[in-house]
């Protein structure tokens, strides 16, 4: 069974005239233990995708239609309690701002210890026991004078670090990384990422990691989905869609690299710009900025290309090779 | 902590000498003591029985320090106000400080609970239409509020006379009794509209605040967690919305102390508010610039109570 599984998921936003479809028909399916990254420029639609597992999308926008499964049951047609008691023990978040994800006036401890307490009918101190061991665990210095500590005493990386802290007071089935490394400096980002994979291998967490950061894909990721427009362009295992991307977009985003990612390789620049939400053209959406584009390109909207071992690519060029063989 | 209390402090004894500076040039040289004994008196006072008031009520000094450095009016007004000793009322020559001690009792009985009461509906009306925020209960009581603000409190005052103490006998038009068993039969009607005039640009004010913070990202991870809406608001926004929420209502308690002006004086209500009123109709300046006075006084001490407020609440803020 899947850790996390997401079915042709639409997220809509009221526009002027008519709604908006900032995710678009998304699918995507996260095993225990696996890593899927989630790439693509800012305003894809990544973050929605993720707050939409925990049902969490911002007024006023809203799910309009899709299924999504965490740990194979069927979280939109739940009762709001029943969401509420899956949020932060089936399913954690980290968020991409940890500087104010954290409520400000509350000690972080005890922004922990009301992650377990929600979910776990353990006593004040037993809950700060275990929020003092998962502090050391995450790597948090001077872990019991910080559990009294406020945010604005903590540096970044600490802030990110209680962060995961809380996303992990209860072991998850499902945790959702949203640019978990990118207000860090190096060093803090390396630990954070060893933190992470630790977690996949010792809990078998299924991991949704949404990243700008190659050098992070390229260590973390088992399988990479690339995101454009509110929709995947490709999709398949890191080895395969880092070293032979297939898509125009993904080459584009990977050229800057000749061989071996580093850490902190950003996705290289495309020329233009990624459309508006409001603005997206009929047909492929890349098509404007696509140097292979044909005719078909922007009158239809490709459908999935199967390439074998679970890669897909969207995208009519491709489509048309695999054809001729 | 106590070091910022006590700068503080001493700033708002600077701020309270001012107001004294003021104070004198407007009641001494603008409005010289010949005119106050003229206004006393009435207009064709005879001028020795001018000089003889001026006499009896202290006036007959020079105003300035280099008229005469031992005995002037200057120097006798900041001695006078610093050291509570106010004086005679120029109307009517009662001790003031008699008539403000009778007069706090009235205006507090007035002003505490209609303070408690409005920062409670506030607070809950508030948090109320902020949970059903972007639907029509939300509209209707913003509305409301709109509408509670565009009315003015002397069409709340005659209403409230009208209907409920004319016409439905309710309660009684106008009048005080310091004996508690019927004080608050007097007190309902003014407590009454003093609640219902207020609390419109309250829970507008409140209702803002509690939408700005809902739409924060630590209530996103409060939700995460899997708190309820409850919970996020009782814990989380509410503690943080309390920030914004005191300035609002702290710097506002000292002043409970000088009553109100209008509800005191049109329900009869022999509080600080009426002899204030009073004071302006009768030019009896010396009560003007007692009470004048002990509202700078009182401001002084909201603005640095607000401070310390904050640092009470706000981890963040550290006076210093
Ligand atoms: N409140 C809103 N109203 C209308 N559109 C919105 C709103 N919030 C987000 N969007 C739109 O949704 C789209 C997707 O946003 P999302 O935050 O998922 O992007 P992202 O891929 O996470 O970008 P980034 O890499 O910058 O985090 C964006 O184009 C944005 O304009
Ligand atoms: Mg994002």
């Amino acid at each position: 069974m899947s850790a996390l599984e997401v079915e042709d998921l639409v997220v809509r936003f009221p526009g002027d005239r008519e709604p908006v479809q900032v995710v678009d028909g998304v699918s995507l399916r996260v095993d225990p233990g696996e890593v899927l990254a989630l790439v693509g420029e800012s305003g894809c639609g990544k973050s929605m995708t993720a707050l939409s597992c925990l049902r969490l999308v911002p007024r006023p926008g809203r799910i309009h239609a899709g299924g999504i499964r965490v740990a194979g049951r069927e979280i939109l047609s739940l009762a709001v309690p029943e969401m509420r008691s899956i949020r932060g023990s089936e399913i954690s978040m980290i968020f991409q701002e940890p500087m104010t994800s954290l409520n400000p006036v509350v000690a972080v401890g005890d922004q922990v210890v009301e992650a377990i307490r929600l979910h776990e009918p353990v006593s004040r101190a037993a809950a700060r026991a275990r929020t003092l061991e998962i502090f050391q665990k995450v790597g948090i210095p001077d872990p019991e004078d910080r559990l009294d500590a406020y945010p604005h005493q903590l540096s970044g990386g600490l802030k990110q670090r209680v962060m995961i802290a809380m996303a992990l007071a209860t072991v998850p089935r499902v945790l959702i990384a949203d640019e978990p490394t990118t207000a860090l400096d190096v060093t803090i980002q390396a630990q954070i990422l060893e933190l992470i994979r630790e977690l996949r291998s010792e809990f078998d967490v299924g991991i949704l990691l949404i990243t700008h950061d190659l050098g992070v894909v390229n260590e973390l990721a088992d399988r990479v989905a690339v995101m454009y427009a509110g929709r995947f362009v490709e999709e398949g295992a890191r080895v395969e869609v880092l070293s032979g991307g297939r898509h125009p977009y993904t080459q584009g985003l990977l050229r800057s690299i000749p061989g071996r990612v580093e850490p902190g390789e950003r996705l290289a620049e495309i020329p233009g710009v990624v459309p508006a939400p409001d603005d997206w053209p009929p047909g492929c959406r890349f098509a404007d900025r696509c140097e292979r584009a044909v005719d078909v390109c922007s009158e239809r909207s490709p459908d999935a290309t199967s390439l074998g071992d679970g890669r897909r690519v969207w995208c009519h060029v491709v489509a048309e090779e695999e054809a001729a063989g | 902590m106590l070091a910022y209390v006590i700068r503080r402090l001493f700033y708002g004894a600077g701020v309270v000498l001012g107001v004294l500076l003021l104070l004198f040039l407007l009641f001494f040289t603008v409005a010289t003591p010949d005119d106050v004994a003229r206004q006393a008196l009435g207009e064709k006072a005879l001028p020795d029985v001018i000089e003889q008031w001026k006499v009896n009520h202290g006036y007959d000094r020079p105003l300035w320090p280099w008229q005469d450095f031992d005995d002037n009016l200057f120097f006798d007004h900041y001695r006078r106000m610093l050291t509570f000793d106010f004086g005679r009322s120029d109307a009517d020559d009662t001790p003031i400080m008699d008539r403000i001690r009778d007069g706090v009792g009235p205006s507090l009985a007035l002003t505490v609970p209609m303070f408690v009461l409005g920062v409670v509906a506030g607070i809950v009306l508030s948090l109320f239409v902020a949970f059903f925020r972007e639907t029509y209960i939300d509209r209707m009581g913003v509305f409301l509020c709109v509408l509670g603000m565009s009315i003015s409190i002397l069409l709340y005052i005659i209403g409230a006379q009208y209907l409920i103490g004319k016409t439905l006998r309710w309660f009684p038009i106008s009048g005080f009794d310091a004996d508690p068993s019927v004080m608050l039969r007097f007190l309902a009607l003014p407590l009454l509209v003093g609640v219902v005039s207020g609390v419109g640009g309250d829970v507008r004010f409140y209702r803002t605040v509690f939408l700005e913070e809902t739409g924060r990202d630590y209530v996103r991870t409060a939700r995460a967690k899997g708190a309820g809406e409850g919970r996020v608001m009782a814990r989380h926004v509410l503690r943080n919305a309390l920030i914004p929420i005191l300035t609002r209502v702290v710097v506002a308690i000292p002043f409970l102390f000088t009553g109100s002006l209008l509800l005191e004086a049109f329900f009869g209500i022999p509080g600080l508010g009426a002899l204030t009123v009073d004071a302006i109709q009768g030019n009896d300046f010396s009560t003007l610039r007692t009470m004048v006075f002990i509202g700078a006084l009182l401001f002084v001490l909201g603005q640095v109570a607000t401070d310390v407020s904050y640092a009470l609440v706000d981890p963040r803020v550290r006076l210093e």
